[in-house]
C-alpha cells in the first residue's frame, strides 16, 4: 500500500489501538492533521500544547493505556516540555508527535524550528527524529512499545514536514520489536527473593511501602495477599494511592512529608521496610541519614538505577513487582504482628485527636471539610485528579481510596497547572465515570484556558476550586519558616464563578460547610461540566497542611497540628 | 581510584549525545570517554573511565542501561584487560637536543612520526602511566602541542 508519512501516522496509531489524540495543529504538523479524518481517530483540540501532554498523561493514568499528544514544531513542541517532564518523573506512558521543519532546513534556524529531540533528551525515555518515511512505521511501533513496557515513560517522535508528505510502501510492522539494548525485566533473581523472604519471616515490626509500581504492574491483589499473609501494615506513597484499600485494617495511608504522623513513626520504628515499586523520593524519606534507622530494607523495583540510589538496602530485587510478589508469596510464612500493630494504633489515636475534622464547628470553611464532603458525596468512588499544592496534600489525606483507581496527581515534578488538563484526559478515558478535578486557585490559573476545551467537548468534569487567595503551600512555608513574610504569594483573584460562566460552565460558590455540601449535591445533579468555588481559610493553623516534615528534617521530626484543649 | 567501563552501543545518530547528556544530567564525573567502531557493523564501543572517589561506576552502568541504545556495559577494572592510551606529542628538538630526545623515544618504545627543523612529532602507545612518564621527561625540552586519545580497553583471552 502506498501511503504518505501523514497517513502512516494514523495507520500506526490505529494499529497501536489509539482512539484519541490530544493536540493543537500548526504549520509543520498540518499535513498529518489533514489526513486524520480518513482514519476516524478522535482529536481533542486543547488551547495550549502543555495541556495536550497533561491530558495524554491523565488519559494514560486513568486507562492504563498509552496517551498520545500532538503538536507542531517550535513553540508547539516546546510547550509540550512541562507535560513530558511531568510524565517522565511519574513514569507515565505517553507518545508525543511533533511536526518539524523539512529535513533540508533542519539546522538553519528556519521559521518555527527548534531542536525538540535535543531539548527533550533528558526528559523522555527515548525519542526519535525520523528523517526517512520508510522508517516511520517501525519508529512509531517502537515508540509505543518503549513507552508502555518496563518502567513506562514518555517517548517523542519528531516528524519533519517532508517526511509527512513523502510516500512509501506501508507494511504494518510484524512481530516483536527488535531492540538489542532494551530488555524490560520480569521476575526477580530467585536467590535475592529467597534472602528477602528470610528477612520477612524474621521480622517483628515490618512495614510495606507501596508505590506507583504496584498500580502499573497490576500487583494490587498480590500485594493484598502478601500483606494479609504476613500481617504487615501498608503505607502508600502519593502515587501509590489506590494500590491498597485505605479502609483495610492493615492500611496506614500516605507516608512522607505530609503523611500522617503514625505512618512516619511506624516507618522510623520498623525493623523491616519492604519497598515495593517506589523510589525513596526525598519527599518520602526526609533526611536520609536519619531515615528508618532501625530497619533492614528490601527494595523491589523495575529500574536498576533506582536500587541503592537514595537508600542503601539489604536486599535489592530487580524485577516486575507483581511477579516478585508472586515469587515471594509461597516463601513467606503466615505471621501475626499483634503487638506491633497495637503500637501503631496507639500513635494513630493521637493523630485522630489532632484531626482538624474532629474539631467543633466554628463556622469557617476549611479545605479538609470540602475534600471530605466530596468523598462522602461520591462514596469515595470518583476518579480524583488534583493540581499541586496544599489542596493536593489535603486530597491525598482526606479522599481515601478503596479501589484500584489511580490517584491522578503530579507527584515527582509537582507541576502546577496539571490538574485541569489531566482531568480532561481522565474523563475522556473514562467517559462514564465521575471525575473530580480538585484544584487550587494558583495552579488552576496556570491552565484555566482549558475550560474552553471542557466546554467544547462537553466533558462532565466536576471542578472543585479550593480558593484561599494564596499560593497556599508557599505561603505555608513562609508562615512556618519565614516569620509570616508573605512574599509574592497573595493572589488578587478574578470572580471564578463569572469566569466559568463566561466559558459556558455552570458554577457555584460556597463559603461555609452547609453551602459546600449543598453545592456539591447540586453539582452532582447537573449533567454538564461544573465549577465549584470553595472559599476556605487563608492562613494560620486552619490554613496549613499538617503534619509536615520540614525540608531536611528527619521523618519523625514532624510539625504536628496542636491538640485542641477541650474547655 | 579509577574504574574502566566498556559500553557497546548502537551506532545511530545522537547516541554519543545521549550518553554525554546522561553524564551531565546525573552529575557524573568522567575522566575520559572514547568511541569507535567495532568488528560488528552497527555497533560502536565506548571506553569510559570514571574516578570512583567522585562517581559510583555501578551507578554509571545502571543509568547507561536506561538508554535504549545501550546494548551492554561491563566494568573491566578488576578483570584481566589490556588498557591503552595513544598520544601524539610535538616537542622542541634542535641540533643540540635532538639526539637526547631520540634516545628518550627509544627508551619508551615510542616512534618519531614527523621531523621538522626544530620539532619532532612522537607517537606513543601504552598505559596512561607510561604516556605520563614520557610526557614528564619531554616537558623540559618544550612540548609545543599534544593530543591524547583517552583510554581504550579490551579483556584478555577468549571471553
Amino acid at each position: 500500500m502506498r501511503r504518505t508519512g501523514a497517513q502512516i501516522v494514523w495507520e500506526m496509531l490505529k494499529y497501536e489501538g489509539v482512539d484519541v489524540v490530544f493536540g493543537h495543529p500548526g504549520g509543520a504538523i498540518l499535513s498529518t492533521y489533514q489526513a486524520r479524518q480518513e482514519y476516524g481517530i478522535r482529536h481533542i483540540l486543547v488551547r495550549h500544547e502543555q495541556a495536550a501532554a497533561h491530558a495524554a498523561d491523565g488519559y494514560a493514568r486513568a486507562s492504563g493505556r498509552v496517551g498520545v499528544a500532538m503538536a507542531t514544531s517550535g513553540p508547539g513542541a516546546t510547550n509540550l516540555v512541562t507535560g513530558i517532564a511531568t510524565a517522565m518523573m511519574d513514569s507515565v506512558p505517553i507518545v508525543c508527535i511533533t511536526g518539524q521543519v523539512p529535513t533540508s532546513l533542519i539546522g538553519s534556524d528556519a521559521f518555527q524550528e527548534t531542536d525538540i529531540t535535543g531539548i527533550t533528551l533528558p526528559i523522555t525515555k527515548h525519542n526519535y527524529l525520523v528523517t526517512d518515511v520508510a522508517d516511520l512505521a517501525y519508529a512509531i511501533h517502537e515508540a509505543f512499545y518503549i513507552a508502555r513496557s518496563g518502567r513506562p515513560g514518555p517517548v517523542l517522535i519528531d516528524l519533519p514536514k517532508d517526511v509527512q508528505t513523502a510516500e512509501t510502501d506501508f507494511v504494518p510492522p510484524e512481530g516483536e520489536v527488535r531492540l538489542p539494548g532494551y530488555r524490560p525485566v520480569g521476575p526477580g533473581d530467585p536467590e535475592a527473593v529467597r534472602r528477602a523472604a528470610e528477612l520477612i519471616n524474621a521480622a517483628q515490626r515490618p512495614v510495606i511501602l507501596a508505590g506507583h509500581g504496584i498500580l502499573m504492574s497490576g500487583a494490587m491483589e498480590a500485594l493484598r495477599a502478601f500483606a494479609e499473609k504476613t500481617d504487615t501494615p501498608v503505607a502508600l506513597t502519593l502515587l501509590g494511592k489506590g494500590a491498597f484499600p485505605e479502609s483495610h485494617p492493615l492500611s496506614l495511608g500516605m507516608m512522607g512529608m505530609h503523611g500522617e504522623a503514625y505512618v512516619n513513626m511506624a516507618i522510623q520504628e520498623a525493623d523491616l521496610l519492604l519497598a515495593f515499586g517506589m523510589r525513596f523520593d526525598d519527599r518520602v524519606t526526609g533526611k536520609l541519614e536519619a531515615y528508618a534507622p532501625k530497619s533492614r530494607k528490601v527494595h523491589v523495583d523495575i529500574d536498576a538505577a533506582e536500587l541503592n540510589k537514595n537508600v542503601p538496602v539489604d536486599v535489592a530485587i530487580l524485577g516486575d513487582v507483581r511477579q516478585v510478589l508472586e515469587q515471594l508469596l509461597p516463601l513467606v510464612e503466615p505471621a501475626s504482628h499483634q503487638a506491633w500493630r497495637e503500637e501503631i494504633e496507639g500513635w494513630r489515636a493521637d493523630t485522630r485527636a489532632r484531626d482538624i475534622l474532629n474539631r467543633p464547628e466554628n463556622g469557617r470553611l476549611l479545605a479538609p471539610h470540602v475534600i471530605r464532603a466530596i468523598w462522602e458525596a461520591t462514596e469515595g468512588k470518583a476518579i480524583v485528579v488534583t493540581d499541586v499544592g496544599q489542596h493536593q496534600m489535603w486530597t491525598a489525606q482526606y479522599y481515601a481510596l478503596d479501589w484500584a483507581y489511580p490517584f491522578i496527581t503530579s507527584g515527582g515534578l509537582g507541576t502546577m497547572g496539571f490538574g485541569l488538563p489531566a482531568a480532561i484526559g481522565a474523563q475522556i478515558a473514562r467517559p462514564d465515570h465521575e471525575v473530580w478535578a480538585i484544584l487550587g486557585d494558583g495552579g488552576f490559573q496556570m491552565t484555566l484556558q482549558e475550560l474552553a476545551t471542557v466546554f467544547q467537548e462537553k466533558l462532565p468534569i466536576r471542578i472543585a476550586l479550593i480558593n484561599n487567595s494564596y499560593l497556599g503551600m508557599v505561603r505555608q512555608w513562609q508562615e512556618l519558616f519565614f516569620d509570616r513574610r508573605y512574599e509574592s504569594t497573595h493572589l488578587l483573584n478574578p470572580d471564578f464563578v463569572r469566569l466559568a460562566e463566561a466559558y459556558g460552565i455552570r458554577a457555584w460558590r460556597a463559603t461555609c460547610r452547609d453551602e459546600a455540601q449543598q453545592i456539591i449535591a447540586e453539582a452532582r445533579r447537573h449533567e454538564g461540566p461544573v465549577l465549584l468555588e470553595f472559599q476556605v481559610a487563608e492562613e494560620g493553623e486552619e490554613g496549613t497542611v499538617y503534619p509536615m516534615v520540614p525540608a531536611g528534617a528527619a521523618l519523625h521530626e514532624m510539625l504536628r497540628r496542636p491538640v485542641v484543649q477541650s474547655s | 581510584m579509577e574504574r574502566t567501563l566498556i559500553a557497546l552501543v548502537e551506532d545511530k545518530p545522537g547516541v554519543l549525545n545521549r550518553v554525554a547528556s546522561l553524564f551531565r544530567r546525573r552529575a557524573f564525573n568522567i575522566e575520559s570517554l572514547t568511541v569507535g567502531h567495532t568488528e560488528q557493523p552497527g555497533i560502536s564501543r565506548m571506553t569510559i573511565v570514571v574516578d570512583s572517589n567522585r562517581t559510583d561506576a555501578q551507578k554509571v552502568a545502571q543509568n547507561l542501561y536506561k538508554l535504549v541504545n545501550v546494548i551492554h556495559v561491563e566494568d573491566v577494572t578488576e578483570r584481566p584487560a589490556v588498557m591503552r592510551d595513544l598520544a601524539l606529542i610535538k616537542v622542541r628538538a634542535n641540533g643540540q637536543t635532538r639526539a637526547e630526545v631520540l634516545q628518550i623515544v627509544e627508551t619508551f618504545r615510542a616512534r618519531v612520526v614527523d621531523v621538522a627543523l626544530d620539532t619532532l612529532m612522537i607517537e606513543v602507545t601504552g598505559t596512561e602511566e607510561k604516556v605520563n612518564g614520557l610526557v614528564e621527561v619531554l616537558r623540559p625540552f618544550g612540548i609545543v602541542e599534544m593530543v591524547r586519545t583517552g583510554r581504550v580497553a579490551m579483556l584478555r583471552g577468549t571471553a
